[in-house]
């Protein structure tokens, strides 16, 4: 086996990983974003004074990559409003008020499959994103080409953020649908090897899924190191089939495709059953929340809802995350709803809420070690510093996918992969600057 | 409610630099109390006034300069007590403290303190001191303060049957700088940051092995050349000082192989008896370049 990429140990915190999923009792609103995958936004199907139910279409998807979007309780639409986002935009949102029964819509049915086409529409019918967190429309993913360019479909069960234990509820509790969604991305794509990716930090998956497995023919479990990043899909590719992502490419370039095991339980479940994406199951964590625990809360409702249903806060909280603390995103207020991305949202106490002062460099060469991608991230903030473009590109900043492995661990707690965000974007601008001049002079 | 709103990570491991710079003492701290006991309390007396000096000098350049102090990263406290381990005992502390001046003042802060220095500031000054007071930095006490030559002397001059024995060259009892000569206790320091991940491997092993090999080649002694003189302080705790040296694993062994080569090169051909200093020195000053040829080769990179 190829020599592993680097990474770092992260404190596991995995509190909640023995505690079952509840389901909460229905909130009295959801406000529901049409803006939760990468891609054109979903157009509202539904107007102000409509009635739904659960399951019910209520934004078509805006475009190829994109996803259509259901509701998540029953209810009436209050309003199509405006939400300001944690990325700092401004998003369209469909707000249903509940009427407390949860009533599911009655003509959900499991969708026909005759071929790979109905699959894939099937898959988007679904309303399925990557759920691990990037929210990537999975219908697009599996879109591919020429299907025997597949060799491995690899089941993202790695987990490897601190305290989310969300994937791994999932795995336990869903494992019927997580295998009829193997089973029919097998089927369908022709894959000759499906990979089950655990981290070696959640034994009772990994036995749970051997089990699973034995009876079937082309899929295996792997028992990954535990060790940050080990769930991103380039690292995961790797460890998995010793698959490399060129730069600029696709996973499917190296032969692969990655899915997260929530995602897979999704498409088992819808078509299974015909219903579509409408709860997650969240991990409720971190230093300022009473009782941590998972739940299942349907998309669109309130984190301070959500939070009140765990105990509410031991303590003021000054620091609020959808995510993981690695990677996760900071969000402004209460207000943010629950998307169909989220799989944890963590309260952190004040004292949690800020990281020490950065200090200077002093080239210990902790952030080239820890990097999975072996970027140079203090050669980089260097660079950036200088405002030199050109390094920057030689330095392949642009390769970096933000997991944080080298401002955890540098000693001196620069903000390096914060400089690399910045340093990416910019490198980004003079590339397009570069390439239109260069086309305005061949023009000339 | 206010919250903080930043961007991830948003949770850091325990490292700072002053943990590390403590990691170094402690790792230092067995070689002191060994010098104590071979060279007397003298040994402890010119630790400490290197130490102090070398934190006051830094405290006292950045107040001048109305900098934020940075003693409290134990960094000047790391240099204090290695420039007292590569000074003989009898060293006059007014020497000593000039070393300190030149190493605080001239080295590291002039050059942007923490980080920025490109050269090791107590190699430099040690060399400075040697360069300075050439008569009291060669003057060699051991024990009953009769004055000694030191085993790397003994080998230059060809008189073989005076060498110490193997063990006493293990436990340092022979004449030499305060911190250099007990090899148990630098070996000792030198598994503690292995273990505590402060360094890596590839400098030390590579500059030590090189000496080895090259002077079993040249018929040298080669054991006596390892055991002797600043070799094992040196390329455990001053050729892997982060500033002065490469940061990726390949920069390391080029580095750690140039200064085994250069210290051969000095100690068998040179006018000094020892060249660990100088070589180590002259590496410092090729290091940005080992780091630009030795830049690692992204993952899933493609070449433009």
């Amino acid at each position: 086996m190829n020599r592993k990429l680097h990474g770092v140990c992260v404190p596991h915190r995995k509190n909640t990983a023995s505690l079952a999923a509840v389901r909460l009792p229905a909130p009295p609103v959801v406000t529901i974003p049409m803006s939760m995958h990468i891609g054109a936004p979903a157009r509202p199907v539904v107007q102000a004074g409509d009635e739904v139910k659960v399951g019910q279409l209520i934004a078509e998807a805006g475009g190829f990559v994109s996803s259509p979007i259901y509701a998540s309780v029953s209810g009436k639409v209050k309003k199509l409003g405006e939400l300001l986002g944690s990325n700092g935009r401004s998003m369209q949102t469909v707000v249903i008020e509940s009427d407390g029964r949860m009533t599911p819509k009655e003509d959900l049915a499991a969708p026909k499959l005759d071929s790979l086409q109905d699959f894939l529409d099937a898959v988007r019918a679904s309303g399925a994103v990557g759920l691990g967190g990037a929210g990537f429309p999975t219908a697009v993913k599996l879109t591919v080409k020429d299907p025997s360019q597949i060799k491995a479909v690899i089941v993202n069960g790695a987990e490897c953020e601190p305290y989310i234990t969300s994937d791994t509820r999932t795995m336990l509790d869903r494992a019927d649908d997580m295998m009829d969604g193997a089973r029919l991305v097998q089927k369908f794509l022709g894959v000759e090897r499906i990979i089950f990716a655990i981290e070696n930090n959640k034994p009772q998956c990994i036995a749970k899924f051997r089990g699973l497995v034995k009876a079937e023919h082309g899929m295996e479990v792997q028992a990954l190191r535990s060790s940050y990043p080990q769930g991103a899909e380039k690292v995961l590719i790797y460890h998995t089939t010793g698959g490399v992502v060129p730069e600029g490419k696709l996973p499917i370039d190296a032969g692969a495709i990655v899915l997260n095991c929530t995602t897979l339980a999704l498409i088992g479940q819808y078509c299974r059953s015909g219903m579509p994406l409408v709860e997650k199951c969240i991990t409720v964590d971190g230093s300022a929340v009473r009782e941590p625990k998972n739940v299942i809360v349907p998309i669109g409702e309130r984190m301070q809802d959500v939070f009140e249903a765990c105990g509410g806060f031991s303590e003021e909280p000054g620091k609020v995350l959808y995510g993981g603390p690695m990677m996760g995103i900071s969000v402004p207020d209460l207000e943010q709803p629950i998307l169909k991305n989220t799989n944890a949202i963590l309260a952190f106490s004040k004292k949690d809420a800020v990281l020490p002062e950065p200090t200077a460099c002093i080239k210990c060469g902790r952030c080239i070690a820890h990097c999975p991608l072996r970027l140079m991230p203090a050669e980089i903030e260097s660079a950036y510093t200088l405002g030199r473009m050109d390094l920057l590109e030689e330095l392949k900043v642009n390769l970096c996918m933000e997991c944080g492995c080298c401002s955890y661990g540098c000693p001196a707690h620069r903000p390096l992969v914060q400089t690399n965000k910045l340093a990416k974007a910019q490198l980004a601008a003079w590339q397009k600057l570069k390439k239109e001049q260069a086309e305005k002079e061949g023009a000339k | 409610m206010k919250l903080v709103v930043a961007t991830s990570p948003h949770i850091h491991s325990k490292n700072s630099t002053s943990s590390i710079m403590r990691d170094v003492l402690i790792a230092l701290t067995p070689t002191l109390i060994a010098s104590c006991v071979l060279f007397g309390l003298k040994a402890l007396l010119v630790t400490a006034v290197c130490v102090a000096s070398c934190v006051l000098f830094e405290w006292g350049f950045e107040k001048i300069n109305k900098m934020p102090v940075t003693i409290g990263d134990l960094s000047a406290a790391v240099t204090g007590m290695l420039l007292a381990f590569n000074l003989p005992v009898s060293i006059p502390l007014w020497q000593a403290v000039f070393g300190c001046l030149v190493a605080i003042v001239a080295v590291k802060m002039l050059f942007g303190g923490i980080g920025k220095n490109f050269a090791n500031p107590a190699i430099t000054a040690r060399i400075v001191m040697l360069l300075a007071f050439a008569g009291s930095m060669t003057h060699w006490t051991y024990a009953d303060a009769v004055s000694g030559a030191t085993p790397l002397a003994i080998v230059k001059a060809g008189d073989l049957a005076s060498l110490p024995s193997i063990g006493s060259m293990l436990l340092g009892t022979h004449a030499g700088c305060l911190g250099e000569t007990c090899i148990v206790t630098l070996l000792l320091g030198f598994a503690y940051l292995l273990v505590r991940r402060v360094i890596s491997w590839h400098t030390p092993v590579v500059f030590m092995a090189t000496v080895f090999l090259f002077t079993l080649v040249l018929g040298r002694q080669p054991v006596y050349q390892l055991l002797s003189g600043s070799l094992i302080l040196g390329s455990v705790f001053m050729a892997t000082d982060y500033s002065t040296t490469p940061s990726t694993n390949w920069g390391r062994v080029i580095f750690g192989f140039g200064c085994g080569l250069l210290t051969v090169l000095i100690r068998v051909w040179g006018s000094y008896s020892e060249g660990v200093s100088f070589a180590i020195l002259f590496m410092n000053i090729l290091t940005p370049y080992i780091s630009r040829w030795t830049r690692t080769e992204p993952f899933g990179g493609v070449k433009a």
